[in-house]
């Protein structure tokens, strides 16, 4: 079965620019390939319809977010506003500079916060692989209270450490979890163990801490995304373009790492090199998101097993799962600020849903272990 | 720079092998006669699995080295040494709700690149090895409701699909039935002698290596104790020192080839009847 996209009006196989075909290799995958061949792509057809889904949900919460609170613009005045044509200087003041940047934000993050904990549960074969639980969110969260409550620094510097304490984390339980390669039950272990040590450390410089200050990293410490501006989309924006790409070139060797390393090697991958660089690129952009709007929990947990759920591919999908996390914290944000009778840090809605998330998934993982 | 036999695509010179700390080989040199069927037999732990790991650049050796068509292992990409050398490892992952099919066209990770994820050879190359190891009309099934002998086979398929002239098959019959086990090596004997690939197969069964390989590696405590044809170095002495166990050698009456019988330490359990 092949299925041309350019008119059939000449028959020459040389003026097709694409031509898309059913793989016979299960119902839902494809290739799509250039003129001459000199492309080709292959894809799962439910993966990219989940992902076409996830993109117009995003939209829909995202122009939700721009239009709603406490000055409502319509929808059609927001679109406008965000083309440069304004219905008034007050709306191009709500609309471009407090709530763009943070629906922004939130979009970013989340993504980012999606994609990471994809490459984690990839990497530990295990649906709780994700940084909150091993560790890498608590290194992040250390790093920034320690900037907010010794050193006293600035935003970016409170960032900085963040970033320099997911990095350092990722480092110590890499090593730690090392025996002639990382594996998987040992990485979430080691992981755990380097968290908890952290959340001690914190909670020690919370108590050593000033009240006032104190409150405010605690404040931080729930994840937030009150008062993110434009800076915020910048540094995030910039980050995502330098590791996005970097992490999707990787996904398909990370595919073929889920077999076992020893049938990666057979394949021509470097399953040590491979996971190292996945390995930074994720906690990147985990400490990155923290950086940015705290430790806000459970989305990186969540986000890529609904996204494979939705999709029923085998293997990991990094982009549904970034998707996945972006719809999460947008929806999540929206919930934060309106749904509820007071205005919340986005943090505590993403804890709720999921710990309940978390309950249903391991009544469900003991069922399936126990029958 | 190695004084071996030039029909040789695949061997290890000088290796020592190891664990950390623990040794399983030192000095160990084995060159893999072309077109050969060689098969690896020893003890348990007697480190011929380490071999294979070693010669297929799973293990880095301690010391010695392994060349591939005459340059050093290592030196290739490691996408390069995996169109020329395919490996069976002994335990692989299959995804979560995986097709046959879809699995084994992962055999062709090395032939393709970020852009060109999928050609019309690598559709020719999947249905072939499907067809070679009798899956064909396994291929829209998933993978995890296949009985042990046909996921045997899809592994198989997926290393065929690479397309490699060498094969390394660690422990392929483990964890079979008879039956399965003697079908994969039937294959086996099919690829190399129809196909003419070089196949190196780590076995437990002494009398199926006695049968299907042209080449036999009998190890014990990381040395190799005896190599060459089957019929030519099985004695009942080798089994002795090999494996201590005493035994006859006697000729298998389908094929000729040596076949062990364990003596007898004392009566049969249930006496035959006369």
């Amino acid at each position: 079965m092949s299925t041309d996209v350019t008119p059939r009006s000449d028959s020459t196989p040389r003026r097709q620019h694409l031509r898309v075909e059913s793989l016979d290799l299960s119902p839902t995958s494809y290739a799509a390939r250039g003129r001459h061949d000199r492309w080709s792509l292959r894809f799962d057809r439910r993966v990219v319809a989940v992902c076409t889904a996830l993109t117009v949900a995003i939209v829909v919460v995202f122009l939700t977010s721009l239009a709603v609170g406490d000055y409502s613009i319509g929808v059609l005045d927001v679109v406008r506003t965000l083309f440069g044509n304004p219905p008034d200087p007050l709306a191009e003041f709500i609309v471009n500079g407090r709530r763009l940047p943070r629906a922004l934000v939130a979009l970013l993050v989340g993504a980012a916060l999606g994609a990471s904990g994809a490459v984690f549960q990839s990497l530990s074969r295990n649906p709780l692989g994700s940084p909150d639980v091993i560790g890498f969110t608590q290194g992040a969260s250390a790093g920034a209270v320690f900037v907010i409550l010794v050193v006293g620094g600035s935003l970016a510097q409170v960032a900085l450490g963040a970033i320099v304490g997911g990095l350092l984390t990722a480092t110590a339980v890499y090593l730690l979890a090392y025996k002639r390669g990382v594996q998987g039950f040992r990485l979430i272990l080691v992981g755990i163990a380097v968290g908890a040590m952290l959340i001690s450390a914190v909670r020690y410089m919370l108590m050593r801490a000033e009240l006032i200050e104190a409150t405010g990293a605690q404040v931080w410490l729930t994840g937030s995304l009150n008062t993110r501006g434009w800076n915020h989309v910048v540094a995030v924006g910039i980050g995502m373009a330098i590791i996005m790409p970097v992490l999707l070139g990787l996904a398909r060797p990370m595919r073929i790492i889920e077999m076992g390393d020893d049938a990666a090697t057979g394949l021509g991958v470097n399953a040590e090199r491979t996971r190292i660089g996945l390995l930074l690129a994720a906690t990147g952009l985990a400490a990155m998101a923290v950086a940015a709007a705290g430790p806000i929990a459970f989305i990186a947990l969540s986000a890529p097993h609904l996204a494979r759920r939705l999709a029923r591919a085998p293997g990991t999908t990094v982009g549904s799962a970034a998707l996945m996390g972006a719809l999460l914290l947008g929806v999540s944000d929206l919930v934060a600020q309106w749904v509820l009778p007071h205005q919340l840090p986005v943090g505590v809605v993403t804890v709720s849903v999921g710990g309940l998330y978390l309950l249903w998934l391991l009544a469900r993982e003991g069922r399936r272990h126990h029958v | 720079m190695s004084e071996h036999r030039p029909e040789s695509r695949l061997h290890g010179d000088d290796l020592t092998l190891a664990y950390d700390e623990r040794v399983i080989s030192q000095d160990l040199s084995v060159s893999i006669p072309d077109g050969s069927f060689t098969v690896i037999v020893g003890p348990n732990a007697c480190g011929k699995s380490t071999l294979l790991r070693a010669l297929s650049r799973m293990l880095k050796p301690t010391a010695g080295t392994v060349h591939l068509d005459g340059e050093l292992i290592t030196r290739y990409a490691t996408k390069e040494a995996a169109r020329r050398l395919g490996l069976l490892p002994q335990t692989s992952i299959a995804p979560d709700g995986i097709t046959v099919a879809d699995l084994v066209s992962r055999g062709r990770y090395p032939h393709q690149k970020m852009f060109r994820q999928w050609s019309a050879a690598d559709s020719q190359a999947v249905a072939e090895a499907m067809t070679d190891t009798g899956i064909a009309d396994l291929k829209h099934r998933r993978v995890d409701e296949l009985s042990g002998g046909q996921r045997q086979r899809v592994w198989l398929a997926m290393v065929l699909a690479q397309q490699t002239p060498i094969l390394l098959l660690d422990e392929p019959t483990t964890f079979l039935d008879i039956a399965h086990q003697v079908e994969v090596l039937e294959l086996c004997h099919d690829l190399y002698s129809r196909l003419g690939r070089t196949l190196v197969a780590v076995l437990h069964d002494l009398n199926h290596a006695c049968r299907y390989a042209t080449h036999l590696i009998a190890m014990r405590d990381g040395r190799i104790v005896a190599e060459g044809r089957p019929g030519d170095v099985v004695t009942e002495q080798l089994v002795q020192d090999v494996f201590g166990l005493a035994c006859r050698v006697v000729d298998d009456p389908e094929t000729g080839t040596p076949l062990v019988v364990p003596a007898a330490r004392r009566r049969a359990a249930v006496p035959a009847q006369a």
